[in-house]
């Protein structure tokens, strides 16, 4: 957990406003709703923090600070608590990310597969300067990412939500047509 | 089955039959194939029959320690008015293993099935499945089936008419290696973070929420459908020679090989043949150097290793390794040992919680020394400075984690010390750049 997405990447670009931005209540309406639906499934609130995150970074792409107050709140935790669950995982973002998030495992098993060739494909071919950075036109945020549980279709990578087997350096840029 | 491959006639198609076939997928199509029927009968024998008979057949964990299933849930209390929980742990993030991944895409309900008769055999009402934040397609195929259990009345109120209640839920994980510990899972499930928990009190005195908890793998608990509907004396029986080590495996085969895939095993089939037999070997004109094969927290084992090494429990270790969760890394003579250890250490290093002082130390220390043998600025002094690191990681933190890096360390310079000698005297050029 020790490299995490804030430390990685300069804040600002991407999408839904930066941090000057007013707070709109993100836990309303029919996300409320599919929280407080969860609440009927643990014997604690706070169990329902993990998924709570999930439904504030599907709405907004990320967890901003007011968000992780809101989420407190309505939970019964503290802010500061909040942020620390937050950045213990790796798949919360902390920052604004680019319109897709590509994640790209490069462990060892991957690795032997040529892990690394599809990882600098992936960020010559968007354009991306580095791992976590964003591109220029907004469109794609790289992130190498360890063992994604899929070794033996090296390289898995996931682009937002889809799970991609086989990817390697010459299948690139037509998988990246499918994400404008 | 050899998952993406057809099945080869060498293997014991249990677990894996359906791989494949998305008509499995369904309520109705599980049922067309026999789904189902062993959660009706256990649900008619008495609780404790059914842990007997997960007892008699000899079922392990198949998460990575070996535990005695039956066993296991024989350690829930009795009668103790407290909610039992049972926790299923689709955290799946050891290098090198995608078994559950197979299970719970192509026959979520064989999952559903083994994770109702588990609960309704330990006394627990509700079952947490805690599945990694990255397995999108296991977690919607999971989610919907599910939900079609519940529409069908195998899970509810009254589980396929018993008068008992078992609830399901599907918990989303969010991206941590070490959520795969039990208790570290337990924590994330209770909206924490995931630092592993000391023990005792084991998970059956007070596991999650405070309550009796009995936790295990996806593929332990996919196998207990099978216990129930073939009789426990079936799945003793199927064993090559080593009655310790009974029932079927999926090893996931990964790295230098022809046929990666998931291929279902009996306990016991010889390591060379798996490999060279059933995956396709190695690549025209290479040679087999080296194999992890129990998921990368397992030591490394040579060629001459894996020659006469049946694949069980017992026998893997007195070939120097451990089985670990099934998950076999192949390395072709192609390998820089030493950039691969090193890459490993990394990933420790990376997925380290931190809270153990030896672990969050020793595990960025290793990688430091690893990666500055690799940039040939290593001393001869650096081996010794390795194996003194690991000896502090081994055995004296919350979890083990921090064994589990020492691990290839440990075994890659006992088996291939040469290679580490060769960047050290600069004999070999640089692999990495200066740091
Ligand atoms: C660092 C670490 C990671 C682990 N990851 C997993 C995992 O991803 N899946 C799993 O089933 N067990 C994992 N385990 C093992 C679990 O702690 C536990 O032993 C297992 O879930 C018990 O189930 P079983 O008895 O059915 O094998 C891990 C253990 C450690 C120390
Ligand atoms: S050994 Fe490492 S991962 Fe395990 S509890 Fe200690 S610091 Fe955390
Ligand atoms: S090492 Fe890449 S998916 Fe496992």
């Amino acid at each position: 957990m020790s490299q995490h997405l804030a430390q990685l990447h300069g804040a600002g670009h991407g999408r839904s406003g930066g941090h000057a931005a007013p707070h709109e209540p993100v836990l309303v309406g029919d996300t409320r709703a599919r929280l407080e639906q969860l609440f009927t499934k643990y014997p604690t609130k706070a169990a329902c923090l993990l998924p709570a995150l999930w439904l504030v970074q599907e709405a907004r792409g990320w967890i901003s600070e007011p968000a992780m107050a809101e989420v407190a709140a309505v939970l019964g935790l503290t802010p500061a608590y909040v942020k620390g669950v937050v950045t213990f995982y790796t798949m919360y973002h902390t920052h604004p990310v680019g319109r897709h998030f590509i994640q790209v495992c490069t462990t060892s098993p991957c690795g032997l597969c040529g892990a690394e060739d599809t990882m600098k494909a992936l960020l010559e071919r968007t354009g991306c300067r580095e791992l976590g950075a964003t591109s220029p036109d907004g469109r794609f945020t790289v992130m190498e990412v360890e063992c994604l549980g899929a070794c033996g279709f090296p390289t898995p990578i996931l682009v937002d939500d889809d799970f991609i087997e086989d990817v390697t350096p010459d299948r690139v840029a037509e998988i990246l047509k499918r994400y404008p | 089955m050899g998952y993406p491959h057809p099945s080869h006639p060498r293997e014991t198609v249990v677990l894996s039959r359906y791989f494949g076939d998305a008509g499995a997928r369904s309520y109705r199509g599980w049922v067309e194939r026999g789904g189902y029927a062993a959660l009706k009968a256990a649900l008619g024998m008495a609780p404790d029959d059914v842990t007997n008979m997960v007892k008699e057949s000899g079922l392990r964990g198949r998460g990575g320690a070996g535990f005695p299933t039956g066993l296991k849930w024989s350690f829930m209390p009795k009668n103790d008015g407290k909610p039992h929980y049972l926790v299923c742990n689709a955290d799946e993030s050891e290098p090198g293993t995608f078994k559950d991944r197979e299970i719970m895409r192509w026959t979520p309900h064989q999952l559903i099935e083994g994770c109702a008769i588990a609960a309704y055999a330990i006394g627990a009402e509700t079952c947490y499945i805690y599945i990694r934040g990255e397995f999108t397609d296991p977690l919607r195929i999971m989610t919907d089936a599910v939900a079609e259990a519940y529409a069908e009345g195998a899970l509810g109120a009254s589980a396929l008419g018993s008068g008992k209640r078992i609830d399901m839920v599907i918990h989303r994980g969010a991206g941590a290696y070490i959520c795969g510990e039990e208790t570290a899972l337990m924590n994330s499930l209770e909206g924490k973070r995931g630092n592993p928990r000391i023990k005792p009190p084991f998970p059956a005195q007070a596991g999650v929420f405070g309550m009796p908890t009995t936790i295990n793998n996806v593929e332990t608990l996919a196998a207990v459908p099978h216990i129930v509907t073939r009789g426990a004396a079936w799945y003793k029986a199927l064993a090559l020679g080593n009655p310790k080590s009974t029932g079927t495996k999926l090893i996931s085969v990964c790295g230098h090989i022809q046929r990666p895939g998931n291929y279902e095993i009996t306990l016991g089939f010889p390591m060379k043949d798996l490999i060279f037999d059933l995956a396709g070997g190695m690549r025209p004109g290479r040679t087999l150097k080296a194999v992890i094969p129990g998921g990368s927290s397992v030591p490394i084992m040579n060629a001459a290793e894996v020659e006469d090494c049946p694949t069980d429990y017992e026998n893997i270790v007195a070939h120097g390794s451990q089985l670990g969760s099934g998950g076999m890394i192949v390395m072709d003579d192609t390998t820089d040992m030493v950039y691969q250890i090193w890459r490993l250490a990394r990933f420790y290093a990376h997925e380290s919680c931190a809270q153990c002082t030896q672990c969050r130390e020793g595990t960025a220390w290793t990688t430091k020394v690893l990666e500055r043998i690799l940039a040939g600025k290593g001393k001869p002094e650096d081996l010794d400075l390795l194996l003194d690191l690991s000896e502090n990681m081994t055995g004296k933190t919350i979890c083990v984690l921090s064994d589990s890096c020492a691990a290839p360390v440990v075994s890659g310079i006992q088996k291939f010390r040469s290679e580490f000698e060769a960047y050290i005297s600069r004999a070999r050029k640089p692999a990495l750049a200066a740091v």
